[in-house]
């Protein structure tokens, strides 16, 4: 039972992870109907930038409290990732606005790959750690073992989350998302400025790639410029269980792939009798993509496509 | 005075031309109807007055402003709405989110004013409610602004776009065959409509197809045939010139 509730937890905190990076990916396909693979790297340069300034501030200021060292990485890293984000969509995605849906897809990819490169440049190959600025405070709750960065994680998570959807539903900005995902022209003669809805697009899910970026080297304790890679297929791979396109999908599925990676990892040397590994766990999650493509090519809370346009 | 000024519109899709040398004005204040049969390039006029489309050569002037270097989002701006002929409203929103929308030309709130939650952004979002509501009741919507839009009848359908258009305050109202599809009793509930928004200052440009509509409605209208006008005029002048009986009729004109 309680490695159950231990590998629930971690799920749950790995999942909201997913699903703040999946956001990214739901919004720009809800908008654009493109697979911006480039999502992943963006998340990975905000953890990599996080990481430059806390270990600057460390040698400069060694007095700051931990927390803060850390809030001014995540300061700095917002910002840059918006701006990186601006700039892909300016430079390789805004060019191909009418190009066959293929062009801008593998356009992705390349940028996917220029940015892994160039983070190998700047930051170099080797795993980068975490310096242990957070508190290390831990709770027992019914024998499972919980940190406090781990409910901060989800707690920070969930707000993102809800702010999003206030954002999306509640304010002008918002509608004017909505209705250029339905309709860019019909957008456009309500006197939608589109390009500019769909910058704002790119710069909200890059915003939140960033923290993301942070939670995650954070959590593991480590950076790395490959680190985009798996995580940008798994959130994506969660956009898709949800629904791609639906905001609540990205966060459903996220928690979901989250629970169900963890769960695995869990059991799965019982139920192989020792044959497999934890270290399977990133299985899991391209099974459960290829399950629901199989199943339910819509997503668990995908409208069909067929109902967009 | 006049407010829309068509000059030598041509528009070529490859070798096949589907407007040739277009010219009309619209005055401000009247209701001009575009008339012609399937296919004579109406719609695709209004899809270069719009900005959907770009015309191969011609201008297009609002008032003074040439239109067509400007953005779709510009145009709307200056005063330039439309509806569609097959009707294009936000099928996933409420009725009332569909005309708030169509404030969207006429309102400023930046993200960082609502993260704030600033009472200009509070004060900008409650009169961009209330005037939906307004434009509502206007077209005869007012119990239906929490319907999802995909969900409203027919003739409800063709109503919200116009008040959606109507939410960028529009001077010029360009409308797609707004009653095509419907009944006789609804169409009359249209025109009165268009007579109401005529009279609050609205210029209407209208493509339609029924005949009887109008010759009632219309002060001015155009015929369309093959890409060419071939006929403007007071709508009793046009409709007995032989060019457009033939046109309707088939056969030599």
């Amino acid at each position: 039972m309680d490695i159950f509730l231990q590998q629930l937890v971690n799920g749950l905190v790995l999942g909201s992870i997913y699903a703040l990076v999946a956001l990214g990916y739901t919004m720009v396909y809800g908008i654009l109907e493109l697979i911006n693979f480039a999502h992943g790297e963006v998340v990975m340069i905000g953890a990599m930038v996080a990481l430059s300034v806390i270990g600057a501030l460390m040698g400069a200021a060694p007095d700051l409290p931990g927390v803060m060292v850390v809030l001014a990485g995540i300061l700095v890293a917002i910002p840059a990732c918006m701006a990186l984000a601006f700039g892909i969509e300016k430079i390789a995605y805004r060019p191909l606005r009418r190009a066959p849906r293929l062009a801008p897809l593998i356009t992705a990819i390349g940028v996917s790959i220029i940015l892994q490169n160039l983070a190998m440049l700047i930051w170099g190959r080797q795993y980068i750690s975490f310096p242990p600025l957070l508190p290390r405070a831990s709770f027992e709750f019914f024998g499972a073992h919980i940190t406090l960065l781990q409910i901060v994680i989800v707690a920070l998570a969930l707000t993102i989350m809800a702010g999003l959807w206030l954002l999306v539903e509640k304010t002008r900005l918002g509608r004017a998302m909505r209705a250029t995902a339905q309709s860019r022209e019909v957008a456009q003669l309500m006197g939608v400025n589109v390009d500019r809805v769909i910058s704002a697009t790119f710069i909200i899910g890059a915003a939140i790639a960033a923290i993301a970026g942070v939670m995650v080297s954070a959590y593991y304790g480590l950076a790395h410029y490959y680190m985009g890679f798996m995580l940008g297929l798994k959130a994506f791979s969660a956009a898709v269980l949800g629904g791609i396109g639906n905001l609540f999908g990205a966060m459903l599925g996220g928690l979901l792939l989250g629970v169900i990676e963890a769960l695995g990892a869990g059991y799965i040397g019982d139920l192989t009798g020792g044959f497999l590994g934890s270290h399977y766990q990133d299985v899991f999650a391209f099974f459960v993509l290829i399950g629901v493509l199989v199943f339910r090519p819509s997503g668990l809370l995908g409208e069909r496509v067929a109902n967009r346009a | 005075m006049t407010l829309l000024s068509v000059e030598n519109i041509t528009k070529r899709f490859g070798g096949l031309a589907a407007l040739e040398e277009v010219s009309l004005s619209v005055q401000a204040g009247e209701i001009y109807g575009l008339i012609g049969p399937n296919g004579a390039g109406k719609t695709t006029l209004f899809n270069c007055m719009t900005g959907l489309y770009t015309a191969t050569s011609g201008v297009v002037r609002l008032e003074d402003v040439e239109v067509q270097a400007l953005k779709p989002h510009q145009i709307v701006k200056r005063g330039f709405a439309r509806t569609f002929q097959n009707i294009r409203l936000f099928a996933n929103m409420s009725a009332l989110e569909n005309v708030m929308v169509g404030r969207h030309a006429r309102t400023h709130a930046s993200v960082i004013g609502a993260v704030l939650r600033c009472r200009k952004t509070r004060a900008e979002e409650a009169g961009i409610r209330e005037r939906a509501q307004e434009l509502l009741r206007y077209v005869g919507l007012a119990n239906k602004s929490r319907s999802l839009a995909s969900h409203l009848s027919y003739g409800d359908q063709r109503r919200l776009e116009i008040a959606r258009a109507l939410a960028t305050e529009p001077r010029l109202l360009a409308l797609d065959e707004p009653v095509a599809g419907m009944n006789p009793n609804e169409r009359g509930r249209m025109g009165e409509l268009f007579r109401k928004l005529r009279e609050g200052g609205v210029t209407l440009l209208l493509i339609e197809h029924d005949v009887k509509l109008v010759m009632g409605l219309c002060d001015r209208v155009a015929v369309l045939d093959y890409g060419r006008k071939i006929a403007e005029g007071r709508a009793e002048e046009v409709r007995n010139d032989p060019a457009v009986i033939a046109a309707y009729l088939g056969g030599e004109a």
